[in-house]
């Protein structure tokens, strides 16, 4: 089964199946049943899954998940932000929805594989079992957001075009007739289109107005609502400065947002939750990546707190920290949630 | 067809053309390709055979010709028949109110919807759980205000046929200005339309539930109910659709209508022949129930669902094994809604996810129930199969 979300890489995805012969259905995840359709889950976007899949030549079903999208991505994605947290919802949506929900569902069919058109690589690794590796196109490389499969997932998923640039995927969907061959790449949170992340936040979260403070506790201004700012953030703060300064902390309940320097970012260790394992042992050299296209860090874990061999900018609570084998930098180890 | 050996179970969704009424339609395409609103020979062929179709149409429904108002589709007639009357009500004066009942077809409600963003005091009437309107309920929402009640007389999910005269009978005691309307789409392929609607001033009816094209249905509108059109321009039907008209799609309805009212009591019998044989093993499956009263039922609905299976996982399983069936009522994405006739009836939304829907008709033989038989069962048995852990991520 593969998860078609009507844009490109989906669609190369289940034709490349096709085309190494096999039984391929696809499905399309109705996730938001909201006033904003234009996400990546809208019926355009069904309607353009349906027609590549018509094209390919395979069935095609639309599995209504919304019930479990609000309460396992978007009601979280409310509650952290108002908590004053750093959510990643796409995140949530992959564990929870894409390789939790749909893939109970792929089992209950009978189906023996999930596959998606993320840019990552599920291969054999040297103690035969699957391992996670970063797609071929680092720019394009999602193996961030899909670090917190375990292997008995991977063994049941594929990512066709993880040995792809993005550019190869595009030949290929021009190669095959496939309309959407250009389409661009979908952007943001997919259930927050209209009127923006400010907008949502205010309207779902209850966003707050309040103060900027320096690293004393000096108000030095005051801002909007505290939900949309976030650890590490620079643009976009609304003050002017003499030099370089970023949001360094971020309070909810005063809705305190506190303003300090690059090195006021600095942590040699941070506390961090949920920890996972790809293959359910515990890597002890990791490199620590702390966002979707960060660079990863030397580190180590130690029980609760991630150790950086060098001082690095504080991580959002919330955010997802991936782990990659200190050895092999391509190879997923592991995850975590900065605390 | 492109199938070795299938089920087609979803003749509510809608049904296979019957052949002579494809060859009658290829005719009127052909030979009768006039616009009917002209003068000269083409145009009156054009014309006598619309007109004729006009008639059939009319013997079968218990209407006169100039009731018979073609449109586009049964939504449009649905469409029509509920804000056309309500606007046409309140322009006159006579007041503002709408009564539909809960689990109405979204063609219904949401021409009701629209109404109440005009302005309009639209009120829903509650359905009891075996899936018929609350007629009581109904009466007390109607009075002097209200100018349309709308009450279909087969409810398209679970088959239940809905006491309309008890409700024209509410009506006419309680709201003097209220016309009635009533959506017959599921009901004209099994029941007397033309008796038990013979008390409302509208009635809506689609061409391809009974065997008929897409694309064409009819509203029937009683002389002296006043009727904004939706559609204007050059006058067709009476100033009620205007729009050159679909001629061999309104042949094509009124032969699908005569055949269908020709073999109406033959079919009822035989169809539910074979649809008590598909339900009562599919309720032998333990964690079964039915949906909807029994009692009330036309002959061709199988209205049913299964503790601990997903409707949706369900219907794939059907689907890769050629039984074709549907679950509450299709959407234009193709995805399952919540069904909010199955709601109404106060089923939770776990057993509304649960249920599913069988729809025989007049093409349907005992191979058909046999395969669903065959198919259904086990599918059920492998959903609610335990299944590894290992699923599930992290936390």
């Amino acid at each position: 089964m593969v998860a078609m979300s009507g844009g490109v890489d989906s669609s190369v995805a289940a034709a490349m199946l096709v085309e190494q012969g096999y039984d391929v259905t696809g499905v399309t995840l109705k996730l938001w049943g909201g006033d904003s359709d234009t996400g990546c889950c809208s019926a355009s976007d069904t309607d353009d899954a349906r027609r590549v899949a018509d094209h390919l030549g395979i069935a095609h079903y639309v599995f209504d998940f919304t019930d479990s999208f609000h309460a396992d991505v978007v009601d979280p994605y409310i509650a952290d932000h108002a908590a004053g947290l750093t959510p990643n919802p796409c995140v949530e949506c992959n564990r929870t929805i894409k390789f939790g929900r749909l893939l109970e569902r792929v089992d209950a069919l009978g189906l023996d594989l999930l596959a998606t058109g993320h840019h990552a690589r599920v291969e054999l690794g040297p103690n035969g079992r699957r391992q996670l590796r970063r797609g071929h196109d680092r720019a394009k490389d999602q193996s961030y957001v899909l670090a917190m499969l375990g292997e008995a997932q991977l063994a049941r998923v594929r990512f066709p075009v993880g040995r792809l640039t993005k550019a190869e995927v595009r030949e290929h969907a021009t190669r095959i007739g496939l309309r959407n061959a250009a389409k661009p790449d979908s952007q943001d949170v997919c259930f927050i289109t209209r009127g923006g992340r400010r907008e949502f936040l205010r309207e779902h979260v209850g966003d707050r107005a309040g103060a900027f403070v320096d690293t004393r506790g000096a108000v030095i201004g005051s801002h909007d609502g505290y939900a949309r700012f976030t650890i590490g953030q620079r643009r976009g703060l609304g003050l002017s400065f003499g030099e370089r300064r970023f949001v360094v902390d971020v309070d909810a309940d005063s809705a305190t947002v506190t303003i300090g320097s690059p090195c006021d970012l600095l942590r040699g260790e941070i506390s961090v939750r949920d920890v996972t394992f790809v293959d359910g042992m515990p890597v002890a050299r990791i490199a620590a990546q702390t966002s979707a296209h960060g660079t990863p860090v030397a580190a180590r874990l130690d029980g609760a707190r991630l150790v950086f061999s060098t001082p690095r900018q504080r991580v959002a609570p919330g955010q997802l920290i991936a782990f990659y084998d200190g050895d092999d930098p391509e190879v997923v180890v592991g995850s975590a949630v900065a605390q | 067809m492109e199938e070795q050996s299938s089920a087609y179970l979803d003749h509510a969704a809608t049904t296979p053309i019957r052949a002579d009424v494809a060859d009658k339609m290829a005719s009127a395409a052909v030979e009768s390709f006039g616009n009917p609103s002209g003068g000269h020979a083409v145009a009156r062929r054009a014309k006598a055979v619309l007109e004729a179709a006009r008639e059939s149409v009319a013997d079968d429904l218990g209407a006169s010709p100039d009731e018979i108002v073609f449109t586009g589709s049964g939504t449009e007639a649905d469409n029509l028949g509920v804000a056309g009357a309500a606007r046409a009500a309140r322009a006159a004066g006579r007041g503002d109110g709408v009564v539909v009942s809960a689990f109405e077809h979204k063609a219904v409600l949401a021409a009701a919807r629209r109404l109440a963003t005009e302005g309009f005091c639209v009120r829903e009437a509650p359905i009891t759980p075996g899936g018929l309107v609350d007629v009581d309920a109904l009466g007390n929402l109607v009075d002097e205000r209200t100018v349309v009640v709308s009450a279909m007389l087969v409810n398209n999910e679970v088959g239940t046929i809905q006491p309309l005269a008890d409700v024209v009978e509410v009506v006419r005691a309680r709201a003097p200005h209220a016309v009635v309307h009533t959506d017959a789409v599921q009901a004209a392929a099994w029941v007397d339309v033309a008796g038990l609607a013979a008390g409302v001033e509208l009635i809506s009816i689609s061409a391809h539930k009974l065997g008929g094209p897409k694309g064409v249905g009819v509203l029937v509108v009683r002389r002296s109910t006043p009727l904004v059109p939706l559609l204007e321009g050059g006058g067709q039907e009476h100033d009620r659709r205007a729009g050159t008209a679909n001629v061999p799609g309104a042949v094509g309805l009124a032969a699908a209508l005569r055949a269908t009212v020709d073999e109406r009591t033959a079919t009822a019998a035989r169809v539910g022949a074979l649809r008590d044989r598909l339900r009562d093993h599919l309720l032998e499956i333990p964690g079964s129930w039915e949906n909807g009263d029994r009692a009330a039922k036309i002959a061709g609905n199988v209205a049913v669902g299964f503790d601990g299976v997903e409707a949706e996982a369900l219907l794939v399983l059907a689907d890769r094994s050629r039984v074709y069936a549907a679950a509450g009522s299709s959407c234009s994405s193709g995805a399952t809604e919540p069904s909010h006739v199955l709601g109404a009836m106060g089923l939770d939304p776990t057993a509304a996810a649960a249920s599913i829907r069988l729809s025989l008709g007049f093409a349907s033989v005992d191979a058909d129930v046999d395969r669903a038989l065959a198919v259904l069962p086990p599918a059920i048995v492998q959903l609610r199969a335990p299944r590894g852990a290992g699923v599930g991520v992290g936390r």
